[in-house]
């Protein structure tokens, strides 16, 4: 009977999320010079799918109560890979995809063991291995170059039957091929428990091990589906080290905009999904009530540092002030 | 810990050894191991001039990393060095540009805008109970772009002041370059808080349990507040001795240090749990990673090779020492 209030407490953040990303969305399109077309959709679609990756990866780790700062890198290092691989006949390109798609799996699954079996703490370790990650993507494009198999790349960036974005397409593809089984299984609640009480969980004999090396690995993998598509949309692979950071800092705005609680065992990537969109919506609304492009870092800063603080609203339900200090 | 289990090869040492923290002793280790490496690659690597210009180049990053060290210590990290160091740095250059009452405020005016993102910081993390290390991702990228618009996205033109050149580069005592000196006051200043002064002690405690500091009747939220602050101040501080040494600030002056920072505390041995460590790890990290820097530089390693060495140098080092307890 009150199934509902208990689903409807569970997806708040998701709903909060969707809400606040149509809100924006509407003033976007409505001030749009263009209005609301396919074109203008497909346009904010496509850059708001590749934060939207990295937001989802960033959401697996932190729902374990990790964080990953090398998800940028990873981003970034896949994309340069497929500059070189994803290319040549069908069979090339799709050995290709398998091959950055197994590159991001491996780095992620890289800073999985060095985090769980290592047991070193996940900023440091992945600020490191983000080095790192960095430095072959150097090695791969010491300069911005490279190709991509157009075929494929328009496919997947243009529309389909003229209206649906394609990568909005391919995005519930993903969410429902990865995240809705990880989330169902044993390993993504193995994932949740060992975010929401590590010591708890291990005590029932929850699987945290495999069930946060798994989301470690997966976030690496949907790191380089993003870094896939960024190579599909620009046709090049370049080894910037800002875009890196910057992604994997709009990465935590998009998962604190979307519900995800930073100390884990909460929300869910559809949240995260919707606060990429929301974030990359409210960042592009500069540009249609024309403000000068200087200030889109101050503004995105700003919105990123509202997000955050507006978590501290739960401190006015805190009783007991020691639970202030964690 | 390892007092009781006094036996063995350790029961034979010295008892400055044993007493040593043995993350401090390897780091200690591997510079030695570093400049054995470097003189075999060239003669001139363990001349003192050499060697004075080492320490010259890791004084920068030993006053930063000091202020990192500062907060690491309290559980707590700060991302926001990266632009706390380019917003002292251009802060500093651009009073400079206000006539001699300029001219003489630059450095404290680029110390004081390191202090405002430190303070922000620390609002958050202390008042606002934001993790740190989201607080101070945030607060980086509104200095960014506080930065960015102020200077219209290119390096401002606005050089520095003779003083700050003259503490990055001059020599107040013959031989001994400035900012050694200066680094050597902080540094002095920071052992002396740390383990002389009620607020040091309540540093460590706050590392360690701040749910038991604050019962023990310590406002730790301030004490939290200020390091931070501290550290923002200190970030500046290191960006306005940088634009002083390259004589004006550039954009992403700031990038370089954030990792080196925290890789330096880490691999002297403080815990990044909080409420261990001690400032001599942190020289010796400071030391290590400049060295490791140098090496690689002549060696002529490019930029990617760099990263790569770097990256993987310190996960086998907090591999070797820094890690946590496993769950029984």
């Amino acid at each position: 009977m009150r199934d509902w209030r208990y689903w409807l407490a569970e997806q708040r953040g998701t709903l909060l999320a969707f809400g606040i990303f149509i809100m924006m969305f509407i003033i976007y399109t409505s001030n749009h010079p263009a209005g609301f077309t396919a074109n203008v959709v497909q346009t904010a679609s496509n850059k708001g799918v590749l934060l939207a990756f990295v937001a989802m990866a960033q959401t697996l780790v932190v729902i374990t109560a990790g964080i990953d700062l090398s998800v940028g890198m990873i981003f970034l290092l896949t994309n340069c890979l497929a500059s070189w691989l994803v290319i040549g006949t069908g069979i090339e390109t799709a050995f290709g995809v398998f091959a950055v798609l197994g590159t991001g799996l491996l780095c992620g699954a890289i800073n999985g063991a060095i985090v769980i079996y290592g047991r070193l703490q996940p900023i440091v370790a992945t600020i490191a291995t983000g080095a790192v990650y960095f430095g072959i993507a150097l090695l791969l494009r010491p300069f911005p170059g490279g190709s991509v198999n157009e075929d494929l790349a328009d496919a997947l960036t243009g529309r389909l039957f003229g209206v649906v974005p394609a990568s909005l397409v391919v995005l519930m593809a993903v969410v429902l091929v990865v995240w809705v089984p990880f989330s169902r299984s044993v390993l993504g609640r193995a994932a949740y428990a060992a975010g929401s009480s590590e010591m708890a969980a291990y005590m029932s004999g929850v699987p945290i091990r495999r069930g946060k090396f798994a989301a470690y690995a997966l976030a690496g993998l949907l790191a380089a589906i993003g870094g896939l598509f960024l190579t599909f949309f620009t046709y090049t692979g370049e080894a910037a080290y800002a875009s890196g950071n910057a992604y994997t800092l709009f990465s935590i705005a998009a998962v604190v905009l979307g519900g995800v609680s930073l100390f884990g065992g909460k929300g869910s990537a559809i949240g995260a999904i919707f606060g990429a969109l929301a974030f990359r919506t409210i960042g592009d609304l500069l540009f249609v009530f024309d403000f000068d492009p200087l200030w889109q870092p101050l503004f995105q800063g700003v919105i990123l540092l509202i997000a955050v603080s507006l978590g501290a609203f739960a401190l006015f339900r805190v009783r007991n002030r020691l639970e202030w200090f964690l | 810990m390892s007092e009781t289990a006094i036996g063995g090869i350790a029961g034979r040492m010295p008892k400055f050894i044993r007493r040593a923290d043995p993350a401090v002793l390897t780091a200690f280790a591997c510079i030695v191991l570093l400049l054995f490496v470097g003189s075999l690659y060239s003669r001139s690597f363990l001349s003192p001039e050499y060697l004075l210009q080492q320490l010259k180049v890791a004084s920068f990053l030993g006053i930063i990393a000091t202020g990192m060290m500062l907060v690491i210590l309290l559980g707590q990290i700060d991302l926001s060095v990266p632009w706390s160091v380019a917003a002292g740095a251009m802060m500093a250059c651009a009073a400079a540009a206000y006539g001699p009452v300029g001219v003489a405020l630059a450095i404290p005016f680029g110390i004081f805008c390191g202090m405002l993102i430190g303070l922000v910081n620390g609002i958050g993390v202390a008042y606002l109970r934001i993790p740190s290390m989201i607080i101070t991702l945030a607060t980086n990228a509104v200095a960014q772009g506080l930065m960015v618009v102020y200077t219209g996205g290119f390096s401002p033109q606005d050089s520095a002041t003779r003083a700050m050149r003259y503490l990055a580069t001059g020599f107040a005592i013959p031989g001994v370059p400035n900012a050694v000196v200066i680094w050597a006051l902080i540094g002095a200043a920071m052992v002396f808080v740390l383990t002389r002064t009620g607020f040091g002690r309540t540093v460590y405690g706050i590392g360690n349990r701040e749910r038991a500091a604050y019962l023990s009747g310590i406002d730790t939220r301030r004490v939290v507040m200020i390091a931070f602050a501290v550290s923002g101040g200190l970030s500046a501080f290191g960006g306005v001795l940088l634009a002083g040494y390259a004589s004006k600030a550039a954009q992403s002056m700031g990038d370089a240090y954030l990792l080196p920072a925290i890789a330096a505390v880490v691999l002297g041995g403080t815990s990044i749990l909080g409420g261990r460590g001690s400032y001599l790890g942190t020289v010796a990290g400071v030391i290590l990673i400049t060295l490791l820097q140098s090496i690689l530089s002549v060696m002529q390693m490019p930029e990617a090779g760099r990263q790569i060495i770097y990256g993987v140098v310190i996960v086998a080092m907090l591999l070797l020492y820094g890690r946590a307890p496993a769950s029984r």
